[in-house]
């Protein structure tokens, strides 16, 4: 058959997890690593990433909103998705999904984003009027008191609802991880360093993408970039690479050196179906390369637009070394028969319901409502004239 | 009696659904099948397998398999005596129509009838996140299609590759041990059509199923035993080169 090679059990010849469900742990990896950025200022006082701290909590919203859509898109049948609200099975890793979604939305990230936003919110709700003004007198929920004494309230309640929602953005995440990590059939993901990877590799994320996000913003609005911002999440970004980078690498080695009944099957899968995402994309292009390039920056004393740029490229080029390491994950487990005598190829589909359309407007989707969001709420501390951030 | 156009009109809809389910039939019930009587699962005679294909056609037509996916299937090993980690393996079709004639001299030969283990402790039941799939107090996993997802989470979990995604009706699809057969004291299509008997619907739970003592004097095996799913599906003869 087209597409096989080797003996694969005949029910494995087709991949049953497409490009969205690459899509699915890439998506909330960046909302764990955004959150995990934001928590930083907040948590543990790290001043000088504050002025990405609201643009990384809008982030993780924007794309924490988006995070379920490739899962409901890739079910059979979609409208029966609420049953794992319903109806949870006790023992799936994938029915506490809901749970931990809804509450890192509603429990973590939309509480804190109001909470911190509330006084801007009730000056917006006087002074804007039309159909925006309602809007934002509902976002008030009926909460009008700004006295000094209400806002300090919010400042120990957002305090303690980061400090909650730094171990929910890791069972967010670790959980993804754990989806794969505790299939025992299919030695590619059975791993129990697997949740560890993947938060780590969320926080790498995460970060690059809210620091690519505040660089291109900030050049957008023609402002100036907070330079001991951008360094200081460039060293973040780079001390967190190498931890993801090492138990990365710990994994490899383990794999390597034990050689069990898998190794030969899964070496050779890396080696051919896997050489360009794996070695070439992931490890040369998105981990060492971004590395190197991040570690030029801490060890030599770089003029500030040679800094800038170098920060854009590793930002970028961590990202897309993520998204391949999403690939290997899911496509990879696929792509191997069980059997261990047999690889199989994914077609990727074009305008499909699981296809690369859908998957770039799945992508691009995000951006929009991250672009509504800071319509609605801007970030930036000199954009609203009644009410300076707080900390001005 | 009079009747309007109104009324008419509204009984007709009515009349036809009334009439398609006329047309589908009853299923026939069971009324004397006692879940908890029963430990179903099945005995398979490797030496005893010919490669007919059998089986595969008459689990193909029975439960109106799609094309492409297989709730049985038939495997043909050859393994030599230095590659007995890489046995040469092929299954046209799930072997449906046979096998080509063997044309090496050297090493051995045997076919290795698959199906769903209907294991005890079944990591697709574990994951489900509805728990559409489940196991029966008679011991077969079973899925509820009015309620599987479609999320393949299971095809995943299942170490043995027996479930795929039904590509019509879009919701996980493996082998049921024929139970639309097997609660009315029929045997599975596939034992059915087997010319050797290389397939046999065991009951544990039967003391007078001739199982228990076949298991008491031969050499018995599962599947792949290192991955503690409680597979149920025993393999006589079988050869460790098996997957």
């Amino acid at each position: 058959m087209t597409g096989v090679e080797g003996y694969m059990y005949p029910n494995e010849i087709t991949l049953y997890w497409s490009v969205l469900i690459v899509l699915y742990p890439f998506i909330t990896g960046l909302v764990a690593g955004a959150f995990i950025l934001a928590s930083l200022e907040r948590v543990f006082n790290v001043a000088a990433v504050k002025p990405t701290y609201r643009l990384a909590l809008l982030t993780a919203l924007s794309f924490l909103l988006v995070a379920p859509l490739p899962l409901v898109l890739h079910l059979g049948h979609p409208f029966r998705s609420p049953e794992m609200y319903f109806t949870p099975h006790a023992t799936s890793a994938m029915a506490m999904f809901g749970y931990v979604y809804m509450w890192y939305l509603m429990a973590v990230l939309v509480f804190e984003i109001w909470l911190d936003y509330r006084r801007e919110i009730v000056f917006l709700s006087q002074s804007t009027q039309g159909l925006l003004g309602i809007v934002y007198k509902i976002m008030t929920l009926g909460s009008t008191n700004i006295s000094e004494r209400a806002l300090h309230i919010d400042e120990r309640v957002g305090w303690v609802v980061t400090l909650v929602g730094i171990p929910s953005a890791f069972m967010l995440h670790g959980y993804v991880g754990f989806i794969f990590g505790s299939i025992k059939a299919n030695p590619w993901w059975s791993s129990p360093l697997m949740p560890v990877v993947f938060i780590f590799s969320a926080m790498v994320s995460g970060i690059a993408g809210v620091m690519l996000l505040y660089m291109g913003l900030t050049k957008l609005r023609k402002q100036t970039i907070d330079m001991r911002c951008v360094d200081s999440i460039a060293m973040y970004l780079f001390y967190i690479f190498i931890i993801d980078f090492s138990l990365e690498m710990l994994d490899l080695v383990h794999r390597i050196y034990e050689a069990d009944e898998s190794f030969r099957s899964l070496d050779f899968m890396v080696h051919t179906k896997l050489y360009f995402s794996q070695i070439v994309i992931q490890i040369c292009l998105g981990t060492i390369l971004p590395l190197v390039l991040l570690f030029l920056t801490q060890v030599v004393k770089l003029p500030e637009i040679a800094r800038k740029r170098i920060y854009a490229i590793s930002g970028c080029l961590a990202l897309i070394g993520i998204f391949a390491m999403r690939w290997n994950v899911v496509i990879g487990g696929q792509l191997f028969s069980k059997s261990f005598l047999g690889y199989t190829t994914y077609k990727m589909a074009l305008v499909t319901k699981e296809g690369l359309f859908m998957a770039i407007a799945l992508t691009l989707l995000p951006l929009l409502f991250l672009w509504v969001l800071i319509k609605l709420l801007p970030p930036w501390p000199e954009t609203s004239e009644h009410a300076p951030a707080i900390g001005d | 009696m009079n009747i309007s156009r109104r009324q008419i009109l509204i009984l007709l809809p009515a009349a036809a659904v009334a009439w398609k389910s006329v047309l589908a039939g009853t299923p026939e019930a069971s009324p004397n099948y006692k879940m908890t009587d029963h430990w179903w699962s099945m005995l398979i005679d490797i030496p005893k397998c010919i490669g007919c294909g059998n089986c595969v056609r008459a689990c193909q037509t029975e439960n109106d398999v799609p094309d492409g996916f297989f709730r049985t299937w038939v495997e043909r090993y050859h393994v030599t005596d230095y590659h007995m980690e890489n046995p040469e393996v092929i299954s046209p079709d799930g072997g449906k129509e046979g096998f080509p004639v063997a044309v090496a001299d050297e090493g051995k030969y045997f076919f290795v009838p698959k199906m769903c283990n209907h294991c005890t402790d079944s990591p697709c039941t574990q994951v489900c996140p509805v728990g559409a799939t489940f196991t029966g107090p008679d011991g077969v996993v079973l899925i509820d299609p009015k309620y599987c997802l479609g999320c393949a989470y299971c095809v995943q979990a299942c170490p043995y590759g027996c479930r795929y995604i039904h590509p019509e009706k879009k919701v996980a699809d493996k082998c049921t041990l024929c139970y639309h057969r097997i609660t009315k004291g029929l045997t599975t299509a596939c034992c059915e059509a087997c010319p050797t008997g290389a397939r046999q619907l065991i009951d544990l739970k039967n003391p007078k199923d001739p199982i228990h003592e076949f298991l008491k004097t031969h050499d018995v095996q599962v599947l792949k035993p290192q991955m503690a799913t409680g597979a149920k599906a025993f393999y006589n003869g079988l050869d460790g080169s098996v997957r």
